[in-house]
C-alpha cells in the first residue's frame, strides 16, 4: 500500500506536466523574492486570471493538435476578434443582451469552424493554409464590420468578467471548468478516444469504424468555438473589442500546448498540462518584467525557456 | 501529383493574375511598372525557399518572419557600420540555425515547437538592435537592389536566378537529393549510411542562408528596418511554398514552384490595389485568392490521391 503510494509520488516528475507547473512554481517565488513576498496574493490571481484566457484557447488548439501532424488552427486569433468584435457591437452596452450576444459570439465559432472545416474536407487544403486563409477572412469581417469603434460592455459583464468568488477570479473558475470538461471529453468518452485514435493511426481509425469526418468537424468546430468564448470574456474583461485583441494568442495557443506535454505528432493529449503552460507564459513574463528587463531580453529568455522546456520534457522516441 | 503537374498551377495562377492587372492597368505593362510591381516580391522569393528548405525535410519553420527582421535589423546598423562584424553575426546566425536543425533531429523534438521558440528569441535580438525604426542601408545592396539590367527589370531577373540556382541545388545535385529523400524517408537514408543530423543542420543552413539573403534584400529596398519589418514573412512563405505545389510531407517541394508562390502572393496585393478595393477587405480578399487557387489545385491533383489527401490533411 504505502509502496504503490510512494511510486505514485514518484512517477508525478515523468508526468508531461509536471515540468511546467514546477517551471511556474520558479518563475513565480523567483519574482516574489524580489519584493521579499509582499504582492504574491496580487501576482497569483493576475496569472490565474490571464492564464485562464490562453488556457481555453489552448484547449482548443490541443483538440486539433490531437488529430495529428499538419493539424493546426491559425484562425484563433482572427476568430476571437470577430467574435468579440460583432458580440459587443451587438450588446452595446445593454444588459439584457449579455445572453443574446454570448449566443451570438458562440454562433460566430460554430459558423468558422464549419468554415474551416469544409475548406479541409470539400478543397482538400492543409489545415494550415486553411485556416490561415480563412483568418483573412474573419479578420476583414471583423475590420469592415466594426470600423475601428471600440464599444464598452455592459456593466454588469465586465463586473463579473473582473470579479471574483471566494477569492478565485471568475474568468479562472470558468477556464477550470472548461479544462475539466475537455478532460472528461478526453479521457473519459468515447469521443475522446476516437480523437486520440485519429491522431494515433487515420487509416487504422477508419478501418475500425470511427467516423473520422466526424471527429475531425468537431474538433475543429470545438477549437472555433471555444476561440470565439474567449474572444468574448477577453473583449467584456478589457473593456472593449480591439481589433489586434486575438493577435499575440496565436503563438501561445500552440506554444502552451506543447509545453504542457501534449504530443505535437498527435494522439496524445493533456489537459492539466496546458493550465501549467498557461501559467507558465504570463508567470516568465511577470518575473522577466519585475527583474526589469527590456523588452528584447523578455523575449529572448520567453524562447530560450519554450525550447529548453520542450528539449527536457519531450525525452528520446517520439517520433515528430 | 508528379512533377509536370505540380509546376502547372504557380505558373497558371501567376499567369492569370498577370493577365488581371495588365487588363485593370495597362500601364504596368512595361519596364518600370513590371520592376514595380515585382519589387517586394524578392525577398519574399528568398523566404519562401527558406521555408522550403525546412519543409523539405518533413519540419516547418514558424520564426521565416522574425529572422528575416533581425537579419535586416543586423543589416542596417552593423553590416553598415562595422561591416566586419556584421558580416560575422549574419554567419553565427546561419550556423545557429545549423545548430537548431541538429538540436531537433538528435532529441527528436517538434520542430514547430522549438522554431516558435526561436521566434521569440530573433524578435527579442531585433527589439534590442533598434527599439525604434531606423538605421540605414549599406550603399553597395542600395546598388545592387536598384541596378537595371537592359529589357527585364532587375526583380524579375533576381527571381528568375533565384529559382534557377536553387533549382539546380535542389533538383539537380546529388546533395539535394539527398536532402529530399530525408524528407521522403529519413530512416532509409541513415540505413543506407548517411548522416541525418548532418544533413538536416545542411538543411537548416541553407534556410539561414536564404533568410540572410531576404533580409538584406529587403532592407536594400525599404532603405531602413525595424523589428517588425518582416513578421508577415512567416506565413506568406508557407502559404508560398505550398501555392508552388510543395507538400508538407515527403519531401515534395518545387524550387521553381515555391518562388511562383511566392510572385503570385505578392502580386495579388498588387492586384487588389488596382481593384480599389475598399481597404476593409484587402486582407480578406487576398485570403479569398489563395482559397480561389488552392481549390483550383483540386483539379490537378484529382486523380491517385483520394486517401491520401484525406489521411494527411
Amino acid at each position: 500500500m504505502d509502496n504503490s503510494r510512494l511510486s505514485t509520488v514518484l512517477a508525478i516528475p515523468r508526468r508531461p506536466w509536471f515540468w511546467a507547473f514546477a517551471a511556474s512554481a520558479i518563475a513565480y517565488f523567483a519574482t516574489l523574492s524580489l519584493t521579499e513576498g509582499r504582492g504574491g496574493g496580487e501576482l497569483l490571481s493576475a496569472a490565474l486570471t490571464f492564464a485562464s484566457f490562453s488556457a481555453i484557447v489552448g484547449l482548443g488548439q490541443m483538440f486539433v493538435i490531437t488529430l495529428g501532424p499538419g493539424n493546426v488552427d491559425l484562425s484563433i486569433p482572427a476568430t476571437m476578434t470577430l467574435a468579440g468584435t460583432l458580440s459587443l457591437k451587438f450588446m452595446d452596452g445593454a444588459a439584457a443582451l449579455i445572453l443574446p450576444g454570448l449566443a451570438l459570439a458562440l454562433a460566430v465559432g460554430i459558423g468558422a469552424g464549419i468554415f474551416n472545416y469544409l475548406l479541409i474536407r470539400l478543397l482538400r487544403i492543409p489545415p494550415i493554409i486553411a485556416t490561415l486563409s480563412a483568418s483573412f477572412l474573419y479578420q476583414s469581417l471583423a475590420i469592415w464590420w466594426n470600423r475601428g469603434l471600440r464599444i464598452k460592455p455592459p456593466e454588469a459583464l465586465a463586473d463579473f468578467s473582473t470579479g471574483s468568488l471566494a477569492g478565485l477570479p471568475n474568468l479562472t473558475i470558468i477556464g477550470v471548468l472548461i479544462a475539466l470538461m475537455s478532460w472528461v471529453v478526453l479521457e473519459r468518452s468515447l469521443f475522446g478516444r476516437w480523437v486520440s485514435a485519429f491522431g494515433q493511426n487515420t487509416r487504422a481509425a477508419r478501418l475500425s469504424g470511427i467516423p473520422v469526418e466526424t471527429v475531425r468537424a468537431v474538433t475543429y468546430i470545438a477549437s472555433a468555438v471555444l476561440a470565439s468564448f474567449t474572444g468574448y470574456l477577453l473583449a467584456s474583461f478589457s473593456g472593449g473589442a480591439a481589433l489586434n485583441m486575438g493577435t499575440e494568442y496565436l503563438l501561445i495557443s500552440i506554444a502552451v500546448v506543447v509545453i504542457g506535454g501534449c504530443s505535437i505528432a498527435g494522439g496524445n493529449s493533456n489537459v492539466p498540462g496546458i493550465w501549467g503552460g498557461a501559467l507558465l507564459m504570463f508567470l516568465v513574463v511577470s518575473m522577466l518584467n519585475s527583474y526589469g528587463f527590456g523588452a528584447g531580453v523578455r523575449l529572448i529568455m520567453t524562447g530560450a525557456i519554450i525550447i529548453a522546456i520542450v528539449a527536457a520534457a519531450s525525452g528520446k522516441g517520439r517520433s515528430a | 501529383m508528379n512533377g509536370k503537374y505540380r509546376i502547372l498551377l504557380p505558373v497558371l495562377s501567376l499567369t492569370v493574375l498577370l493577365a488581371a492587372v495588365f487588363y485593370l492597368q495597362p500601364r504596368a505593362m512595361s519596364y518600370f511598372g513590371l520592376n514595380l510591381l515585382f519589387n517586394l516580391a524578392v525577398p519574399i522569393a528568398l523566404a519562401t525557399i527558406a521555408q522550403m528548405m525546412i519543409i523539405m525535410v518533413n519540419d516547418i519553420d514558424l520564426s521565416v518572419g522574425t529572422f528575416v527582421s533581425f537579419v535586416a535589423c543586423v543589416t542596417a546598423t552593423f553590416l553598415n557600420d562595422a561591416p566586419l562584424i556584421g558580416v560575422a553575426i549574419l554567419l553565427a546566425s546561419i550556423l545557429a540555425y545549423a545548430a537548431i536543425g541538429a538540436l531537433i533531429h538528435i532529441r527528436q523534438l517538434p520542430a514547430i515547437v522549438v522554431t516558435l521558440g526561436m521566434s521569440f528569441v530573433w524578435g527579442g535580438l531585433a527589439v534590442l538592435l533598434l527599439p525604434s525604426p531606423g538605421g540605414a542601408a549599406p550603399a553597395w545592396i542600395r546598388t545592387v537592389m536598384t541596378v537595371k539590367p537592359p529589357l527585364v527589370p532587375m526583380a524579375v531577373v533576381a527571381c528568375i536566378l533565384i529559382a534557377g540556382l536553387t533549382h539546380l541545388l535542389i533538383m539537380r545535385s546529388s546533395t539535394g537529393t539527398l536532402l529530399r529523400a530525408v524528407g521522403g524517408n529519413a530512416q532509409a537514408v541513415a540505413r543506407s549510411g548517411w548522416s541525418v543530423t548532418k544533413l538536416k543542420a545542411g538543411a537548416y543552413a541553407l534556410a539561414g542562408v536564404f533568410g540572410v539573403l531576404a533580409g538584406v534584400c529587403l532592407v536594400g529596398l525599404t532603405t531602413s528596418a525595424d523589428a517588425n519589418i518582416a513578421l508577415r514573412y512567416t506565413l506568406l512563405s508557407i502559404a508560398g511554398v505550398i501555392l508552388g505545389g510543395g507538400e508538407f510531407t515527403g519531401g515534395r517541394v518545387s524550387p521553381v514552384g515555391a518562388v511562383l508562390g511566392a510572385l503570385t502572393l505578392a502580386l495579388a496585393g498588387s492586384f487588389l490595389s488596382f481593384m480599389r478595393l475598399s481597404p476593409d477587405w484587402q486582407i480578406g480578399a487576398q485570403g479569398a485568392i489563395l482559397i480561389l487557387v488552392l481549390a483550383v489545385r483540386l483539379i490537378f491533383s484529382r486523380r491517385g490521391r483520394k486517401w491520401k489527401g484525406a489521411e494527411n490533411g
